[in-house]
């Protein structure tokens, strides 16, 4: 076990470099002079050389490449360009309404497309069946700012059960949170809910067709035992593969979600960095998620030996 | 010349042939189609449909789709404007028909070019070892930034236009195409008429095209379809955060965004864009579901 995760430690070494290097590359290589943008639309040549000079952006691209991975390894994500803050500070601010925002996600997520999706496979064929699908099909096809507004016009301002947008730090009072919180999670959750349905049936389906199977319900198994101690266990691998991948899409599904209903979350810090070009928190930004993305994929891993105690590591 | 031509044609001929082979079942068996797949054909229907809307946009028009007209300002859906008008008085029938344009070209554009990447890439990392482990690894990484961010990101930092767009949308997501390749290359590269084409000596682009990328062209053009709609999906996020294609042309993502300040008294500014928008992926993604398991007798037996 920790050969195993040492290793797998290890090797997402190399994933995390590429990362670092291409997001440096898109921001540095294609945009614009910050120095300019810093200085303001009026200022002289000769200030726009000294923040230059400053920030290093003078020296060779890949210099400045080397500078800022020496910086990351210890830990410094450098300072905004924008507000003088540390990044680190900046996303330490923001990431708790993200966060919040994916677990309530998950948490509306699993135990309703799981059961959906054994429902489809057990009816497989059926009208039952082909109604999940069509409404899992759906459920991917539907934009998710779109599906923000008409949950807002129906939930918020037809029938007024929840506000329309905002955010209440679970801290200061956790009622109001968990109200405010619904919506949006609802909103990205469905998104999650086709493509774990589709998951789910898929891989019942496989294994309903196994020998063991038969053999449980020959030998007088109540069904419910069947699907879910025989079937849905054996079945859980692949599930949880789906789940933990799917955590840069339930990002990508946030940024939007956090620009219709107001959220200030780590979605919103990103797109407003982009639109001000404040490069250090960009990069910051998607470091953070692509180590979040690791971490859930080791998690995801180490998770097989929980559901298949054949796999040992 | 000709001599030259029909040297090309007979290179490209096994894949076409490919593609013939795996389009006949739903082309001679239209009956059979109808029967088993309706919803293919409910599919292809609404893409035609969204096609000749795009296509035919000039002459369908009854407005400017750009002309700005205060005093008419969210008028509601009626005779003279037939999908209402917006907070500044722009009719959203002809933005809407002219936004058909370009999610249909985004989607298209992302679509083919993703295949063709997608194909070089994965076949480099499914036969070749020495490459898998570099390209894998940059795709890996690719795959792990959220696709919506870093698409943002490439257009902001580039400007905002068709091609642009394209580009950025293609990038982030040709790494799931290349996977998908990769992962069929790595089973068909083990099968015995590909060892039997390497024993009489074949060289290895010969096995490739002729062997190899043949049996790649089902599940890409699965891939395709699915991507198709995932990009008309990215465009409008993008254009709905204000960092796509620019403002001024009519687009589906920032018909919608200028909608949401209304969207308590004019339900229909975001409404009818997003209806276009919902029907178009979804026909193109029941197409999509419908060719896996037409082409993928496997997966289809099990009823994906």
């Amino acid at each position: 076990m920790q050969r195993y995760l040492v290793q797998r430690i290890l090797s997402s070494i190399p994933v995390l470099f590429i990362l670092a290097v291409i997001v440096f590359a898109v921001l540095r290589v294609s945009g614009g002079d910050p120095a300019a943008i810093i200085a303001g639309k009026d200022a002289p040549q000769w200030q726009i050389e000294a923040i230059r000079n400053d920030l290093g952006l003078n020296k060779p691209v890949y210099f400045q490449l080397g500078v800022y991975l020496g910086d990351v390894l210890q830990g410094d994500l450098g300072e905004s360009i924008n507000s003088k803050k540390p990044v680190i500070t900046l996303i330490k601010e923001r990431i708790v309404p993200t966060l919040s925002l994916a677990i309530m996600t998950e948490i509306l997520t699993l135990p309703i497309s799981i059961p959906l999706g054994v429902l489809a496979a057990w009816k497989a064929n059926t009208w039952i069946d082909r109604g999940i699908l069509i409404f899992s099909t759906l459920g991917f096809s539907i934009p998710i700012f779109f599906l923000g507004f008409l949950l807002i016009k129906a939930f918020a301002l037809e029938l007024p059960w929840f506000p329309a947008a905002g955010y209440v730090p679970p801290g200061e009072h956790f009622g109001n949170f968990l109200h405010r919180i619904i919506l949006p999670s609802l909103c990205t959750a469905i998104l999650f809910w086709a493509f774990l349905v589709r998951m789910t049936r898929a891989t019942m389906i496989e294994v309903l067709r196994e020998d063991y199977i038969r053999t449980a319900r020959a030998k007088g198994l109540a069904e419910g035992g069947v699907l879910i101690t025989h079937a849905l266990k054996n079945a859980a691998l692949p599930i949880a593969t789906v789940v933990g991948w799917g955590i840069a899409e339930l990002f990508a599904g946030i940024v939007v979600t956090e620009q219709v209903f107001a959220i200030p979350g780590m979605g919103r810090l990103i797109v407003d960095s982009i639109v001000r070009r404040d490069y250090p928190v960009i990069q910051g930004c998607m470091l953070t998620i692509a180590v979040l993305q690791v971490i859930v994929n080791l998690l995801t891993d180490m998770s097989y030996a929980l559901f298949d105690p054949r796999i040992k590591y | 010349m000709q001599e030259q031509m029909k040297n090309t044609l007979s290179v490209v001929q096994p894949v076409i042939d490919q593609v013939k082979k795996q389009w006949r079942p739903f082309v001679v068996k239209l009956e059979w189609t109808k029967r088993r797949h309706p919803m293919l054909l409910v599919g292809i229907a609404i893409l035609i449909l969204m096609a000749l809307l795009a296509l035919f946009a000039p002459y369908l028009w009854t407005m400017d789709p750009t002309a700005v007209d205060p005093p008419n300002r969210l008028k509601e859906p009626g005779s003279e404007w037939w999908f209402g008008t917006d907070f500044v008085g722009r009719d959203v029938w002809s933005r809407t028909i002219y936004g058909t344009r370009v999610s249909l070209a985004v989607g298209f554009a992302v679509g083919a070019l993703s295949a063709v990447t997608a194909a070089f890439f994965g076949l480099l990392a499914g036969y070749f070892n020495t490459f898998d482990l570099i390209i894998m690894r940059i795709m890996d990484a690719i795959m792990s930034i959220p696709h919506i961010l870093l698409a943002i990101a490439l257009v902001s930092m580039v400007g905002g236009s068709v091609p642009i767009v394209i580009f950025a949308i293609w990038f982030v997501t040709f790494p799931r195409a290349v996977r998908v390749v990769r992962s069929s290359v790595l089973s068909l590269r083990e099968e015995v008429y590909v060892e039997a084409a390497r024993a009489i000596g074949a060289k290895t682009p010969r096995i490739l095209w002729f062997h190899v990328l043949p049996g790649t062209i089902a599940p890409l053009m699965v891939t395709g379809t699915l991507i198709i709609a995932g990009s008309i999906l990215t465009e409008a996020i993008l254009s709905f955060l204000g960092a796509g294609i620019d403002p001024e042309t009519p687009a589906w993502g920032s018909m919608m965004a200028d909608g949401r300040r209304t969207i308590s008294q004019a339900m229909w500014v975001v409404g009818i864009p997003g209806g276009f928008l919902t029907l178009t992926v979804l026909g193109i993604n029941m197409i999509g579901d419908n060719l896996r398991d037409i082409l993928d007798p496997k997966l289809s037996r099990s009823g994906t």
